[in-house]
């Protein structure tokens, strides 16, 4: 965003004012999430800096409460628990997402907007009342606290992800390529799997993470429908922060910041393949 | 784009694998649950109270038969559980730590087995039944009590000046001689019997009081002096660390945890005696459980392991012939019957928590103390 | 397209034109809908079923007839002026004594309780002493609990025998039944749910407003930088987005609590006091500031997709036009983007009423939300039907909200990320 060369003095300032007032904002942004990190490295049980830790005395650091994490059966287990509910929620929701997805976005589809609004509704319905009616009726079904119930849900309420990210590629899709493809001589098969999927496959990747990190992240609905063994990790923190905090907590919230360091470089690098693919940026 | 299909392969392969890893992990979670018939799934209340369980009756239990005891920490909301479980046809609770004003609704839901309790528990060593054996109270339809124990306010003593500690539960209420943060637990429960002590009502008068209008108007007025210093607590285990953080410097809470505070971490807490709100807390079977439990619950509840459970927290065993054995703390060894509720100096102006009372009020007077506290 | 009664167009094997292109439409669309239809179904089953059970559950009064059944009958003939007759109470009796071996009163006397305090012991307490109670059953029984001796608790019995029932909705609206069947607003000092939802609104609309003030200039400044550098800031948007809510507010509870990293700071720096120590978190200063945070790339992602689709020439041209820089940017530029305002406000203020986690963790008293009370009611005081209704009427708010967004820019052009 570069000044104009007929900028007047006032607009000057109030370009670098408008600046230094958006760094602010992106450090309200950032900032809180990083902060943690080296509050997690404390090696007293307090949720601030200590003395040491400001003169930057090494005995003001320590790991204790990664090792707390990684020795506690509780923690360990309920990461188990996370991953499980997780994956087998993503890969559902993926499927059905993407299959639904493929005759959304046919012309011919009737009613499109009316399901595409129901099939967008797990995420818009407030989560407190989606984990209200699935106890009352996963009580019902016998589905509540087992791990089938919290996959099921918890695929609910990742297929709007999938669905959205997934139809949004494939209306970007340039149809005309099937055709060019047919047209010299490359069998349907051979079409839909050199020219359709590497096309698609962006799309169905990142929606399948958003879908991964909802169930992953998710806590209102474990906490109504899960039994004791279902605990999650989201669950064990939620207990955590309520009960007592203890700074094992922010060993874990730096982890999962790593986690979504590492899941938005993903992301990018896939939005930057498809763009590729398509020809639509350079490089 | 050889490379690109490829790496998507990959990926699908992947999957795939993952996929099934977590469907082999299912199939063994399902194996090991109906394989290992002897674990025992318990559900209690956490905290020190479970590790009093854990050292008095699971270890000795586990070492003797080879089952697995596993502690659930939800007896806080272990009525919701236990009705949630039933209507989904799959009680995964094998026993159930509960309040007797929950264990009767649960019993008249039919939620819980009723209990032969001669039949089913052990003689005093001298051979007393169990029926005369437990005090007053704790042996109800569905439920089988284990220990006394009490609410009470503990402050934190560095938070007064020496020569002017307090002492009543009028003092809670003081600001002005004793000024600070109060934290209380978020239920009408006990905050009013306390008010109302604290405004001049006899520990007695306390039900009698409460159950007219006027009565409850009286409490709240009271409770009005103190709330813009009150923090409301909904854990157990908040009350003691914020005591310790000095946060606060009252503040209510069950007198094992302050107990559990003072001895292992050498926390500088008084518990304030005056008005104790005291009642029992025991055991219910879950409908269709009293096979597999009743073996424990009968070891659990005899004489020598509810004395036992006493050398690990401050809670009165609910059994006439436990109470000669209490002796001394596990850790510290001091001496445990003067930390015990009952104790007669503890015990002189104690309020036997009214269950009917609470039973038919809870929900008006909980809606009413929600509205308040909005307000 | 155009009909030709005279002389319909055909294809090669005789079909008229316009039936075969129906043929292949309706053919088409089979197949799309064939491959929706797994997801719906699966959909249907575990979320809108669920949705439909819990709304029929706020109306849903099925305790009393199935616990009293003879007594509801005995008083179908009952002329509600005053206590009924000695049939209606054996009847009770009768329904007493089959609820206690059969244990299932525990449902009604938590029914009946709701709406009037002292039921649960009167039916509970009843039943426990039935087997030393002796016909006439009317003065037994008025012996044995008082509330049996008051019209009113006939009256209630009377009324919540239907098999379905107001009370739950009443309930969640401040409002009751006065034992003649009027409804009245309940007294002051039980109002709480109208005030929460108040609050909740309110308070959401704040959110929304703060996020906009701090979402604008950010969309702003991403729209107008070279693709490039955009790019690299807007992982600054991202990372919170992605990152957990239980990990957003724990880190603002480090921040802001007493002992917290902002209070040692300003103690340090001896703007304030050691014993002065801000109150900024288990209040609604906690609530707005932690849900600000956390919805505030919801703002900002639909603000920068609107904004980047506004070329950069118009506000040059309103500038060379004459126009005052502040008085181009209201009168073109902004305009433009109130389509990003609509959906990012709409955006954010429904996710915004319907959040639990973070206002239960750091709202304390003052800074819950209704959707606390609906978690209050599920695990604590087991009101399940008024749960449901709450929950129903939330869910009312969202979807006018949502069908308002839908409306104004789509659901399909929802972008993530």
């Amino acid at each position: 965003m570069a000044i104009p060369s007929y900028a007047t003095r006032g607009e000057r300032i109030w370009h670098y004012v408008f600046l230094g007032l958006c760094s602010l904002i992106f450090l309200f942004l950032v900032g809180p999430l990083l902060i943690i990190i080296p509050l997690s490295f404390n090696a007293e049980p307090y949720f601030t800096f200590s003395e040491a830790m400001l003169s930057f005395d090494p005995a003001g650091y320590s790991l204790r409460w990664y090792e707390d994490f990684f020795t506690s059966s509780e923690w360990l287990n309920s990461i188990k628990n996370s991953f499980i509910i997780g994956i087998s929620s993503t890969v559902l929701a993926t499927v059905l997402g993407t299959i639904a997805a493929l005759g959304l976005s046919s012309r011919h589809m009737p009613a499109r907007g009316l399901i595409m609004a129901l099939l967008i509704s797990p995420m818009i319905v407030p989560l407190i009342i989606s984990a209200a009616a699935m106890f009352f009726f996963f009580s019902k079904i016998q589905l509540a606290q087992t791990y089938l119930g919290v996959i099921l849900a918890h695929t609910a309420l990742g297929i709007p992800f999938v669905v959205i990210t997934v139809t949004a590629t494939l209306s970007s899709f340039d149809t005309t390529l099937i055709r060019a493809a047919h047209s010299l001589g490359a069998s349907p098969t051979r079409t839909f799997f050199k020219v359709v999927l590497p096309l698609v496959t962006p799309g169905v990747v990142s929606g399948a993470l958003f879908a991964f990190i909802t169930s992953f992240d998710e806590v209102v609905v474990v906490l109504f429908i899960a039994g004791p063994e279902q605990r999650t990790m989201p669950i064990q923190m939620w207990s955590g922060i309520r009960e007592q905090i203890s700074p094992t907590i922010l060993a874990v919230a730096t982890m999962l910041v790593l986690l979504s360091m590492l899941l938005l470089a993903t992301l990018e690098m896939l939005r930057r393949r498809s763009e590729r693919l398509r020809g639509m940026s350079p490089g | 784009m050889y490379n690109v299909i490829k790496q998507v392969a990959g990926r699908r392969s992947v999957r795939i694998k993952r996929t099934s890893l977590a469907l082999v992990g299912l199939s063994a979670l399902a194996a090991a649950v109906s394989a290992q018939a002897e674990t025992l799934n318990i559900v209690s209340w956490g905290g020190a109270y479970s590790n009093s369980q854990q050292q008095a009756y699971h270890e000795p239990w586990m070492e003797k038969t080879g089952d697995e005891i596993v502690n659930i920490d939800r007896s806080a909301n272990g009525l919701a559980g236990l009705r949630a479980q039933s209507q989904a046809g799959n009680v995964t609770w094998d026993l159930v730590d509960m309040l007797p004003a929950d264990a009767l609704i649960a019993c008249a839901e039919g939620l819980i087995e009723p209990l032969d309790h001669d039949a089913l528990l052990a003689d005093a060593p001298d051979g007393t039944p169990p029926s005369e054996d437990f005090v007053d109270g704790a042996l109800d339809e569905c439920f089988v009590a284990s220990i006394v124990y009490s609410n009470i306010v503990a402050f934190n003593t560095e938070m007064f000046p020496e020569d002017n500690q307090p002492s009543t539960i009028a003092d809670v209420f003081d600001l002005e001689n004793f000024p600070g943060k109060r934290t209380l637990m978020r239920k009408p429960i006990n905050n009013l019997e306390w008010a109302l002590v604290a405004d001049g009502v006899a520990p007695e008068d306390v039900y009698d009081v409460l159950s007219t209008d006027e009565g409850v108007q009286r409490a709240f007025a009271k409770l009005d002096t103190i709330k813009d210093q009150v923090i409301w607590w909904q854990e157990g285990a908040q009350p003691p660390q914020l005591l310790a953080d000095q946060e606060v410097a009252f503040g209510s809470a069950y007198n094992g945890r302050i107990f559990n505070a003072m001895m292992s971490e050498g926390q500088p807490f008084e518990i304030i005696w005056d008005a104790q709100v005291f009642e029992l807390d025991g055991w219910v079977v879950p409908t269709g459980k009293l096979d597999k439990v009743k073996d424990y619950l009968n070891f659990a509840t005899d004489t020598q392991r509810l004395a036992d459970q006493a050398r690990y927290i401050s809670y009165g065993p609910a059994r006439k012939s436990s109470s000669g054995m209490v002796s001394t703390h596990a850790d510290t060894g001091i001496e445990m019957t003067p930390h015990m509720p009952t104790f007669p100096p503890n015990f002189a102006t104690a309020i036997p928590k009214n269950d009917e009372f609470w039973a038919d009020n809870i929900d008006e007077l909980s809606r009413r103390f929600d509205a308040w506290l909005a307000m | 397209m155009s009909d030709s009664p005279s002389a319909p167009l055909t294809t090669a094997d005789g079909v008229p034109l316009k039936v075969s292109l129906r043929r292949a439409s309706r053919r088409l669309k089979i197949k799309a809908l064939l491959l929706v239809s797994p997801l719906l179904a699966f959909l249907i089953i575990a979320f809108v079923m669920p949705i439909f059970d819990m709304l029929w559950r706020s109306v849903d009064n099925p305790e009393v007839s199935n616990a009293l059944p003879h007594t509801v009958e005995a008083l179908e003939n009952w002329d509600g002026e005053s206590l009924p007759d000695e049939p209606v109470f054996a009847a009770l009796a009768q329904d007493l004594k089959t609820g206690q071996e059969a244990r299932n009163l525990g449902l009604v006397s938590s029914r009946l309780n709701y709406e009037k305090s002292g039921m649960r012991s009167a039916v509970m307490g009843t039943a426990r002493r039935l087997s030393r109670i002796e016909p006439p059953y009317k003065t037994a029984l008025i012996d044995a609990n008082d509330a049996w001796g008051e019209l009113d608790t006939w009256q209630l019995i009377e009324r919540e025998s239907a098999p379905y029932t107001l009370s739950y909705y009443l309930a969640a609206v401040d409002m009751q039944y006065t034992p003649s069947g009027e409804i009245v607003e309940v007294p002051d000092y039980l109002q709480i749910h109208l005030a929460l939802f108040w609050r909740t609104f309110w308070m959401s609309g704040l959110i929304t407003l703060l996020t906009l003030v701090l979402g604008y200039p950010i969309a702003f400044l991403l729209a107008n930088l070279p693709a490039r550098r955009a790019n690299l800031l807007m992982i600054l948007v991202l990372l919170p987005f992605w990152t957990s809510l239980l990990v957003r507010t724990t880190t603002w509870i480090a921040i802001l609590q007493s002992q917290g990293v902002l209070n040692d700071v300003m103690v340090a720096l001896g703007v304030i006091a050691d014993e002065m120590r801000w109150q900024m978190i288990y209040n609604k200063t906690g609530t707005i500031t932690a849900m600000t945070h956390i919805l505030l790339p919801f703002m900002i992602l639909p603000l920068y997709s609107v904004m980047k689709t506004i070329p950069p020439s118009y506000m040059r041209a309103a500038r060379s036009l004459g126009g005052k820089p502040f008085l181009s940017f209201r009168r073109v530029y902004f305009p433009l983007t109130i389509p990003g305002i609509a959906a990012g406000g709409i955006l954010v203020f429904i996710l915004s009423i319907g959040y639990y986690i973070t206002p239960a963790l750091v709202g304390g008293q003052s800074g819950r939300f209704i959707t606390n009370y609906i978690a209050y009611h599920m695990q604590t005081s087991l009101n399940w039907g008024l749960a449901a209704a709450i929950a129903s009427i939330l869910l009312f708010v969202v979807i006018v909200f949502y069908m308002i967004f839908n409306r104004l820019i789509g659901v399909d052009k929802v972008k993530l990320g």
